[in-house]
């Protein structure tokens, strides 16, 4: 799936990583200086081999933690058959025309990678393989290579690939259609666990954040944007503000969120953002914000109750009839579900540096989506999105939050009001939470029917979300395949929009961090009715290995049915009992069951392990750093149900203020053990950034359930 | 105000306004941005560091009362030999993943072990608490510092040879 070679020839051939044979980084962590037209062993856009026979190989996507600044190098090594010590790692650039997509979102690194990086890494053997035969006088066919030299065996002759580097570099590139791959029978890298390529640094405080961009001469912006979300400014005095030592400037700027011509923000521009930040104190603004200070917590959960009470607006899926299928049944079971609003919450608070200087915009970005931030800058700057330069950063978490833009937005309006002027924007954690792109709440209405046998012959479920003109908006949608929909004879699943003036956005598991709650935890009360466990109820619905066609993507029941087998051996799953819950999720490409393991002590709940066994392909490419997702997933996924975290809007602002308003998961509430299994299939590798979380929160709210008795229908669960 | 501090063993002197956070003289007048900002108010500890060898949340340490005193951030903490050994675990673990709470974890961590040598599980999950670690990284946490405390594994490791969990 969805393993098209995004790279074309001409990407291969454009030399990036020029430059001299040395690599630096400076402090404002840009890239060295590229020498033009002077870098003879530059093999590609990707790969330069230094005289040391070390191999610089560009990073493209953006790092968040997850472990790509690792895997996508590791690809283009294996195929060079380069020794993993040979190999130095650079973040590039953000530039799309260069390295093809450069996103940091829905797991999609290694499908869209696992061929075209391998690709990058044969082509460039291939060339250095094709000028050995050269200078030999050979025939490449009878050459070899490993650990960063070409072989002859006849003759017992090897050249280092840095030998070869020049020569190379004036090789035709080859097809990358073309170019022979590995068998995975011989691979020396990929599958080999590698220790993350920052964390030599990370533990000496080096600068590598967003955070830590300094430029010299450069300047501080603290922000104060309308609490309420979709107003704008209506007018500001800034007077006392401008009065303070060391203030340069008040901004108005728009963060993306409201119409052009209009503002939203104010930057107050310092030579300190400590001084910036107090600054703030003094600024007196007027907003326009009648039109959204109605929205509430309180509002949305009478505006879900007055849907559910009436006929749902749309259906998004139909099969046979769920209505004369109820009639009929011999059980019915009925409950209703509900999630609130989430914020992201990454430890480092967005930012963003910007210089714009001769027309042009340069900017350094802890960016998951740089590509798009470019557009919607260069458009809000009046700029073309050629005059812009984007540096990316490592980033203290990402989540989906980065996959917004509005930090970089910001910061290149504010560069440009102040040309020459290096300008540092920074939210503070209030700004941060408060102007987030949150994952958005939903509710849920189901039925089910059983027949006597106790088959789920009927499935109705009224959502009730956000949208706008009769369509969802970001992030609130629900696939018409979740789980068991594609599998029941009879369904009706209908939707309802209400509106709100919260921006909205993906959170890790997008949908899916919601959906499995509802989905796996009502699928848990018709196991019940049935007279059976969830694992037999998945069995049982799943049926024979096959796939089942989806909106984007198939799923594979046979899949599905291989992990939820493997964790219920691994943790001796002996049905229904006490002190444990089950859940499943596909998402992502990816199939997890996972088993939680509870005690309660005087009404308290306290998880003592999980067990997961997933499958994302053939291949596990880092085995150490898919343990550490797979982990830190669930364990995210716990936290989102068990520690009470939900945001709450007020006058059309959310109200939290700090981590004592929206508690993270801290370590004295963590298992001690999660077991992680991974199958391996006969299926493209697929991505773990995400697949792992969503089946941790149904297995922890069916596990309570079977402990006390207590059906948890409402996230975040009440623990006690 | 004037203010003279010793960093990391080395004498500095700032020209600062007295309420300003120790963490934002570091990061902003003295170059050492290591020292993390998350919360801006005590609550997730990314910016801990050590005051006169007490692990102090640097966002809430006005530069007064750092005035005189010792002070001791993720730049220079690999100078104890409880900080290399806590920080050689961290390396030999892998224990970050985005790595932004990391140089508090690691300065909450050193912290404990030089007052409580062989730490219990719950010594160790009581003194972390402070600190959030937002990806999660609290198993390896924890195997972290038994490791630097040479401590026996508490649950099974992974094996970086093979792939897998071993006991």
């Amino acid at each position: 799936m969805n393993n098209a070679a995004v790279l074309n020839r001409r990407s291969f051939m454009v030399a990036s990583l020029t430059g001299g044979v040395v690599l630096t980084l400076d402090a404002s962590l840009t890239l060295a200086a590229a020498a033009p037209g002077a870098a003879p062993d530059v093999l590609n856009a990707f790969v330069r081999i230094n005289a040391d026979n070390t191999v610089t190989i560009g990073a493209k996507n953006p790092e968040i933690g997850q472990g790509v600044k690792v895997m996508l190098p590791m690809l283009i090594a294996e195929e060079m058959d380069l020794a993993w010590e040979q190999v130095r790692i650079e973040q590039t650039d953000a530039d799309e025309k260069l390295y093809g997509p450069q996103v940091a979102g829905g797991s999609t690194a290694t499908p869209r990678n696992w061929l075209p990086m391998r690709q990058v890494g044969a082509g460039a053997r291939a060339m250095l393989v094709a000028a050995a035969a050269k200078q030999w006088g050979v025939d490449a066919g009878a050459l070899t290579t490993a650990r960063g030299a070409v072989l002859h065996k006849a003759s017992g002759k090897s050249l280092t690939y840095a030998s070869l580097g020049k020569a190379a570099a004036a090789e035709a590139a080859p097809d990358l259609a073309k170019v022979a791959l590995k068998d995975p029978a011989k691979f020396t890298i990929i599958g080999q666990s590698k220790m993350g390529v920052d964390v030599p640094k990370i533990v000496k405080g080096e600068p590598l954040f967003g955070i830590d961009t300094r430029v010299p001469g450069m300047v501080h912006a603290a922000v104060m944007k309308c609490p309420a979300h979709g107003g704008t400014v209506a007018s500001f005095d800034d007077a006392a503000v401008k009065a303070i030592p060391g203030v340069i400037a008040v901004i108005a700027v728009n963060s993306g969120f409201v119409p052009e011509g209009k503002t939203d923000t104010l930057l107050i521009v310092a030579d300190s953002w400590w001084k910036a930040s107090k600054a703030r104190e003094k600024l007196v603004v007027k907003w326009d914000d009648a039109a959204v200070t109605g929205f509430s917590t309180a509002k949305y959960e009478k505006d879900a109750a007055a849907l559910f009470a009436q006929t749902p607006q749309a259906s998004l899926f139909k099969a046979g009839d769920a209505d004369a299928a109820l009639a009929k049944a011999a059980k019915v079971i009925k409950a209703d579900y509900d999630y609130p609003f989430l914020a992201h919450a990454s430890l480092e608070p967005q930012n963003c540096t910007a210089l714009f200087k001769d027309g042009k915009l340069e900017i350094w970005v802890p960016s998951q989506n740089p590509g798009q931030g470019r557009a919607e800058t260069a458009k809000l700057c009046g700029l073309s999105p050629d005059d812009l330069t984007i540096h990316l950063t490592r980033m203290g978490g990402g989540f989906g939050r980065r996959l917004m833009n509005d930090y970089m937005v910001i910061a290149g309006q504010a560069a440009k009001a102040l040309p020459g002027k290096p300008v540092k924007v920074l939210y503070d954690r209030t700004d941060d939470f408060r102007h987030d792109f949150y994952r958005p709440a939903g509710w849920h209405r189901f039925t089910a029917g059983l027949d006597a046998g106790g088959a789920l012959v009927a499935l109705k479920n009224h959502f009730v979300t956000f949208g706008k003109d009769g369509k969802p908006i970001r992030a609130a949608q629900m696939a018409i395949t979740e789980y068991p929909a594609p599998v029941v004879p009879n369904v009706d699943l209908d939707v309802s929009y209400m509106a709100t003036n919260l921006a909205t956005g993906w959170l890790r598991a997008p949908s899916s961090n919601a959906m499995s709650f509802v989905f796996q935890s009502f699928m848990d009360e018709v196991a019940e009715a049935a007279g059976i466990d969830l694992p037999e109820l998945m069995r049982r619905t799943l049926g024979a290995p096959r796939e089942i066609p989806g909106e984007r993507v198939a799923f594979h029941t046979g899949r599905a049915r291989a992990v939820i087998d493997a964790v219920c051996k691994n943790a001796g799953w002996k049905g229904r009992q006490k002190g444990r819950g089950f859940g499943f999720y596909f998402s992502h490409l990816g199939y997890f069951a996972e088993v939680v393991d509870i005690g309660v002590s005087d009404g308290v709940v306290k998880i003592d392990k999980v067990w997961m066994a997933g499958d994302v392909g053939s291949q596990i490419i880092n085995p150490i750093n898919a343990l550490h997702q797979a982990q830190g997933a669930a364990i995210e996924g716990l936290g989102q149900a068990m520690i009470g975290q939900k945001l709450v809007q007020e006058m059309g602002a959310i109200t939290a203020e700090n981590f004592g308003d929206f508690a993270l998961m801290r370590i004295d509430a963590v298992p001690r053990e999660i077991a992680v299994e991974f199958l391996k299939t006969d299926f493209p590798p697929t991505g773990l950034g995400e697949p792992a979380l969503p089946p941790v929160i149904p297995a922890l709210a069916n596990a309570i359930y079977a402990t006390t008795g207590k059906r948890h229908r409402r996230l975040p669960l009440e623990m006690i | 105000m004037s203010v003279s501090l010793t960093v990391n063993g080395r004498k500095r002197v700032v020209d600062s306004d007295a309420d300003k956070p120790l963490l934002w003289v570091l990061r902003e007048d003295l170059d050492m941005p290591g020292t993390k900002f998350g919360c801006g108010a005590g609550l997730c500890g990314a910016c801990t560091v050590h005051l006169d060898g007490e692990a102090v949340r640097s966002c809430q340490t006005p530069i007064s009362d750092a005035a005189g005193k010792a002070i001791t951030t993720i730049e220079g903490v690999a100078a104890s030999a409880i900080g290399k050994r806590v920080t050689d675990a961290w390396v030999a673990l892998d224990v970050p993943q985005c790595g932004y709470c990391q140089a508090g974890q690691i300065m909450s961590a050193t912290a404990l072990l030089k007052q409580n040598a062989k730490p219990s599980a719950e010594d160790i999950d009581g003194w972390m608490s402070g600190n959030i670690c937002r990806c999660s990284t609290y198993l390896r946490i924890r195997a972290a510092i038994r490791q630097a405390a040479g401590l026996p594994a508490e649950v099974a490791l992974f094996d970086a040879a093979d792939g897998e969990q071993v006991a």
